[in-house]
């Protein structure tokens, strides 16, 4: 099931295998809550065509085989719920063998509830209290540029997570190095636990919030994999500048009945549904 | 026990030379940067009080400056650490270790990142400022969180000493530096060792465990107990985390009895520990010196140490009292 990141004959075929790759992502997420009997669905979901296109798209200079690589590319996964999209994404892309997922919560596993370092390969900061992944990428960055390293830091964030003050003294920092080795990715699914972001604590103008922050900032559809690419392939967005991409995704995109609902942000799917959510993703786990 | 040592106990600590810790720490700092390009060092805001004006002029690359924002200090210090640096986080222990707990947890403990925290002006330096600035807490909040090493170093050749051990360190810790001038209390040569207790006094009739600022009077109060015919054991329990179960243990099989004596509260911290440890092990009549369950008031470090009985006539009393119910 390893695989490389994609070299695609052209470019709507590479887009058609990271819908298919994204697709697997959030079956093998569902599969493991349904498993666990816990997990975040809806935040797995909305991420994963993120993570696809990360992974697989060619943007992370990773290697599996060496998780510790000292020039790779940091990605941290700020919104640490959203294990269950991750380690699906680590284990297909070959950190470690898919067959693991099946342990995702079971005592002892190395698949905890949210990530853990110093266990999963491929994990460079242990996250779930929100609001401490940009921090530690602002840290990353600097320690790059010390040490006059190419590599860079991208940190995914949930939309709801940028409640904590934490993001907006990371956030002071990075623009006053101007550290344009660093990128954060939100998550923008407009739904936080307890129902929509705009109605517990309203986020807009959030691309205005950035920009004032000094950050670059663009939008994309977070759904759509060429636009990704795109804006992935033209990073940093302005040279001395870090970046932001707030990326418009829908809670519990692929699956209809999760779509969009806040009760499904940790919401468990039935053996029912996983078959639905099966046919609808079209896609196919059996790990 | 050494010359130094020797000198040393005959001198009350206000008369005596005195030290300002931070001194030590920030030079060997520099020499740990002059030697190894993987230090850095990272302050909120607080330049001067992190006496770090001459690590920023000598290695501007490698000094961050995040501002008044704790949180993010020490975030930022772990993605250091990830990237293949190793961090001082150095800022007023007060803030430091309150404002961002859940980090020093998570991001340092959990995550056994090589990030240094030196808590400065620690315990009831800023006295007069009141309860918001005393750190008090520092020891009892640093030393539960697993992984974590907590150091408490008691005078300026042993916050150098820590500090040179700490560049080789695996995993976090907290070094408590405080800025109350304190005499010297370790030989020149003395070699720091993580978890290791110092011996600085024997005696076989009480054992007082301190660490910090309050082991030179520590070595006082056992000067006027062998006055009046009691013999004290003095340890310096510079590392609080990992304890020295060892040293503990031999103590209350060769005293009668534990003072511990701790610039801070005196529950969860050093006396805490011990108390944890010889409660299973070894019960052991204890006095636990400290500051008792409220905020202090306002006044001068020495004023504050004197109202809560953190002196030598405060350890004096107390060994007196123990050894009393001894009998």
């Amino acid at each position: 099931m390893a695989e490389t990141a994609h070299d695609p004959a052209d470019s709507a075929e590479q887009v058609q295998w990271l819908r298919r790759k994204a697709n697997w992502i959030r079956l093998s997420a569902m599969t493991m809550t349904h498993h666990a009997h816990l997990g975040h669905t809806g935040g797995d979901l909305s991420s994963a065509d993120i993570l696809s296109v990360l992974f697989f798209g060619g943007i992370l200079r990773i290697d599996p085989a060496q998780p510790r690589w000292p020039q790779r590319d940091r990605f941290i996964l700020s919104k640490g719920h959203c294990s269950g999209a991750f380690y699906s994404t680590l284990a297909a892309r070959g950190f470690f063998p898919v067959e693991q997922l099946k342990t995702f919560m079971d005592p002892l596993s190395m698949l905890n509830g949210h990530p853990d370092r110093n266990k999963v390969p491929g994990v460079e900061a242990n996250t779930g209290p929100l609001g401490h992944g940009l921090p530690i990428g602002v840290g990353a960055a600097l320690g790059a540029r010390m040490q006059q390293e190419a590599w860079r830091v991208f940190v995914l964030t949930g939309d709801g997570e940028l409640q904590e003050g934490s993001n907006w003294e990371a956030a002071m920092t990075a623009q006053h190095y101007g550290l344009d080795n660093l990128t954060i990715i939100v998550d923008r699914n407009r739904l936080q636990q307890g129902d929509f972001t705009e109605k517990t604590l309203r986020m807009e103008p959030l691309a205005d919030r950035w920009r004032s922050f000094g950050f670059a900032v663009r939008e994309v559809d977070g759904h759509d994999h060429a636009a990704l690419l795109d804006r992935f392939g033209s990073l940093p967005f302005e040279p001395g500048k870090p970046s932001c991409l707030i990326a418009h995704t829908t809670k519990g995109k692929g699956v209809s009945f999760a779509e969009n609902q806040p009760a499904w942000h940790h919401g468990v799917p039935t053996r029912e549904q996983l078959a639905v959510a099966a046919s609808e993703l079209d896609a196919e786990v059996n790990w | 026990m050494s010359e130094m040592e020797r000198t040393v106990l005959s001198e009350a600590p206000t008369t005596g030379k005195l030290f300002d810790c931070r001194d030590a720490y920030s030079s060997a700092l520099e020499a740990m940067a002059e030697q190894d390009k993987r230090v850095c060092a990272v302050i909120n805001d607080s330049l001067s009080s992190a006496k770090l004006k001459g690590f920023k002029t000598r290695f501007p690359d490698r000094f961050i400056n995040v501002g008044i924002a704790e949180q993010n200090l020490v975030g930022v210090g772990c993605g250091l650490a990830n990237s293949g640096m190793i961090p001082y986080l150095c800022g007023a222990s007060c803030f430091l270790t309150a404002r961002a707990l859940e980090q020093i947890k998570v991001d340092l403990a959990y995550s056994r990142t090589n990030v240094r925290i030196c808590g400065m002006s620690s315990g009831m330096a800023y006295g007069q400022l009141g309860p918001t600035h005393h750190s008090i807490e520092d020891v009892a909040w640093t030393r539960v969180i697993p992984n974590m090493a907590v150091v408490v170093p008691a005078d300026h050749i042993e916050t150098a000493a820590a500090m040179r051990y700490s560049l080789h360190h695996e995993g976090p810790m907290f070094l408590r530096i405080s800025r109350i001038p304190v005499p010297q209390v370790h030989a020149e040569d003395y070699t720091f060792r993580l978890g290791k207790a110092v011996k600085l006094r024997d005696g076989n009739d009480v054992t007082i465990v301190t660490n910090g600022v309050l082991v030179c009077r520590a070595l006082d109060a056992a000067q006027t107990l062998e006055e009046r015919g009691i013999s004290a054991r003095v340890l310096n329990m510079s590392t609080v985390k990992p304890l020295d179960r060892e040293a503990i243990l031999d103590a209350t099989r060769s005293t009668k009895g534990l003072v511990t004596a701790e610039e801070g509260l005196a529950a969860g911290g050093l006396g805490g520990a011990i108390a944890e440890l010889l409660a299973v092990e070894h019960p052991t009549r204890m006095r636990i010196l400290g500051v008792p369950d409220v905020f202090a008031p306002t006044g001068s470090a020495e004023y504050l140490l004197e109202h809560f009985g953190l002196t030598a006539a405060g350890m004096v009393q107390a060994a007196i009292d123990l050894m009393k119910v001894e009998r």
